[in-house]
């Protein structure tokens, strides 16, 4: 069973007559690494926020770890997300929350324990190399910083599937360097992580699956893939 | 989610938005007492009835001397009819008691009653009419008297001293509506601040609740600290409310009640069901407003 099978899936927004998507066929295995390339508005975000059931496919089906995001109900969501975690561009920090208070937030949303929080949130940290980061609040951190938070957040609840719409978008050359390691130490752990990108230099370095979206349709999908076409 | 968790998430809230939450406890307070006085205002009538009805009576007037209704055109009443009528008024199962007011004893009361003036001087005591004064044990069965005394001979006439206390609490229970519409209307008013209330907070905390929303936080928990702030700002309302409405209860004790003597006031207990009632209109208004609220502008 694959971690994300896509048949046909179309996505039409209310109120546009051109799809988003249009008839998205893929799969990707449990442990995959995926870039999603193209240029904006190809609609990388669009697949991302289907995967997440943050909105719903117009036609086609759509399964994510085992689930029919079809026939999930509703109230279903919230746990089905709980074995997702996503990363955004604008890092979507709580401003007024501690490193730690931001991490242990998505812990506290589940309803953890105290102690096991206390334990868990310095192992993450460390994980994303911000050991002494912990008492620090977001606005004092770097971009790539803020970025490492999130991450740790994201990952916090071991999640299946690791979500990244365009995480270096904001950063440096080496930040973005930084992140991608420490995504791709996170995929080693068995997550699988799907991430939209149109930074070529970092799909072209990790040399991992490429899908590449134009208008909706996926025109290359490549497994050991670069940004550009390799002719 | 643990309790601790929330607790610090609401008051967390409380807290950024403090304009915004003192203006709901104000609001609040200041509805929730209105109608609280409104619901006074209902004790207070009923009080009144109370020691109003329970102290009036029916006056059955027996034919006198100037007696000039068609029942008394065989003169006076004779000994033996005013027999019957008092044997016939003790027997009526509705009758608590009945006293016999004489032509003397009504002399007295006149005098009394129009002390100083030229009348006294011009009335004699076998002038005024003798009457049984009647007290029934629910003064609402006047019906019954009436149609079993009036029109009887020896009977002048048959007089309810209900159908005046009617229109002066007919008069009181408009003022008591009024009272009630006003501080339902104000509850409403209140009920719309803590959605427009809600409606902000859920606009200031977007950030929290995207963040909420993309870790798996259930549709309940994201509400849950909005829907705990508008109850405990309801609440805290509430409570003052209790205490405005306490202390103008002390205030009737203190200084209405020495000076209007001809009536009861409503007591303590009265003011706590009202402020039982409260604290329910507060929970119930406010947990609707937020739910409808909260529904519209957070979603999963
Ligand atoms: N919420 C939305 N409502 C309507 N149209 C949208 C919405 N989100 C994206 N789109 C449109 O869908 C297409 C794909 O967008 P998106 O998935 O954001 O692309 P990308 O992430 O690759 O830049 C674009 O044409 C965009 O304008
Ligand atoms: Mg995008």
């Amino acid at each position: 069973m694959p971690m994300i099978r896509c048949e046909n899936v179309t996505k039409t927004y209310s109120k546009q007559d051109r799809p988003a998507l249009d008839s998205v066929t893929l799969e990707v295995a449990k442990g995959e690494f995926v870039f999603l390339v193209g240029q904006s508005g190809s609609g990388k975000s669009t697949f991302l926020r289907l995967i997440l059931r943050e909105e719903k496919v117009t036609s086609g089906r759509m399964y994510v770890a085992g689930k029919d995001l079809s026939t999930l109900s509703q109230w279903k969501v919230p746990e089905f997300r709980r074995g997702i975690g996503t990363v955004f561009q604008d890092y979507r920090l709580l401003p007024n929350k501690t490193v730690s208070e931001n991490v242990a937030f998505a812990m506290q949303i589940v309803g953890a324990a105290p102690k096991e929080i206390a334990r868990e949130v310095p192992e993450v940290l460390e994980l994303v190399g911000l050991d002494d980061y912990g008492h620090r609040m977001p606005a004092e951190l770097s971009g790539g910083e803020q970025q490492r938070v999130a991450i740790a957040r994201a990952f916090i609840n071991k999640p299946q599937i690791l979500i990244a719409d365009e995480p270096t978008g904001n950063l440096d050359p080496t930040m973005s360097v930084g992140i991608m390691k420490l995504l791709d130490r996170i995929n080693r752990t068995g997550t699988t992580v799907v991430m939209a990108t149109h930074d070529d230099k970092i799909v072209d370095q990790m040399r991992k699956r490429v899908i590449e979206l134009e208008n909706g349709i996926v025109v290359r999908d490549q497994v050991r893939g670069i940004y550009g076409y390799s002719g | 989610m643990r309790a601790g968790f929330v607790t610090k998430e609401v008051l967390n809230g409380l807290r950024r938005n403090i304009t915004l939450t003192i203006a709901v406890v104000i609001t609040v307070a200041i509805s929730l007492s209105l109608l609280g006085v409104g619901l006074l205002a209902n004790s207070q009538v009923r009080v009144m009835k109370d020691y109003w009805y329970d102290k009036i009576e029916v006056s059955i007037f027996l034919c006198g001397q100037l007696s000039d209704s068609p029942t008394c055109s065989g003169g006076p009443v004779t000994s033996e009819q005013r027999a019957q009528i008092e044997s016939d008024l003790k027997a009526l199962p509705i009758v608590a008691n009945v006293y016999y007011e004489s032509q003397a004893e009504a002399f007295i009361r006149f005098k009394e009653r129009f002390k100083g003036t030229a009348l006294v001087d011009n009335v004699t005591a076998d002038q005024l009419p003798e009457s049984y004064r009647v007290k029934l044990k629910d003064p609402k069965q006047f019906a019954i008297v009436q149609s079993a005394f009036s029109g009887r001979p020896g009977i002048d006439s048959v007089q309810d001293q209900r159908t005046i206390l009617d229109k002066f609490f007919k008069l009181l229970g408009v003022l008591r509506d009024g009272a009630l519409a006003i501080g339902l209307i104000s509850v409403l008013t209140a009920a719309l601040l803590i959605s427009n209330t809600l409606r902000i907070a859920a606009f200031n905390r977007r950030r929290e609740t995207g963040v909420m929303r993309l870790v798996g936080a259930s549709n309940f928990s994201i509400q849950l600290p909005f829907l705990l702030e508008g109850l405990i700002s309801a609440i805290i309302g509430w409570g003052i409310a209790t205490g405005i409405l306490s202390a103008l209860k002390s205030l009737v004790d203190a200084r209405v009640a020495p000076l209007l003597t001809f009536t009861n006031f409503f007591g303590w207990a009265d003011v706590w069901n009202a402020s039982l009632l409260l604290l329910l209109t507060g929970l119930v208004v406010s947990a609707i407003a937020s739910f409808l609220t909260l529904r519209k502008y957070l979603k999963v």
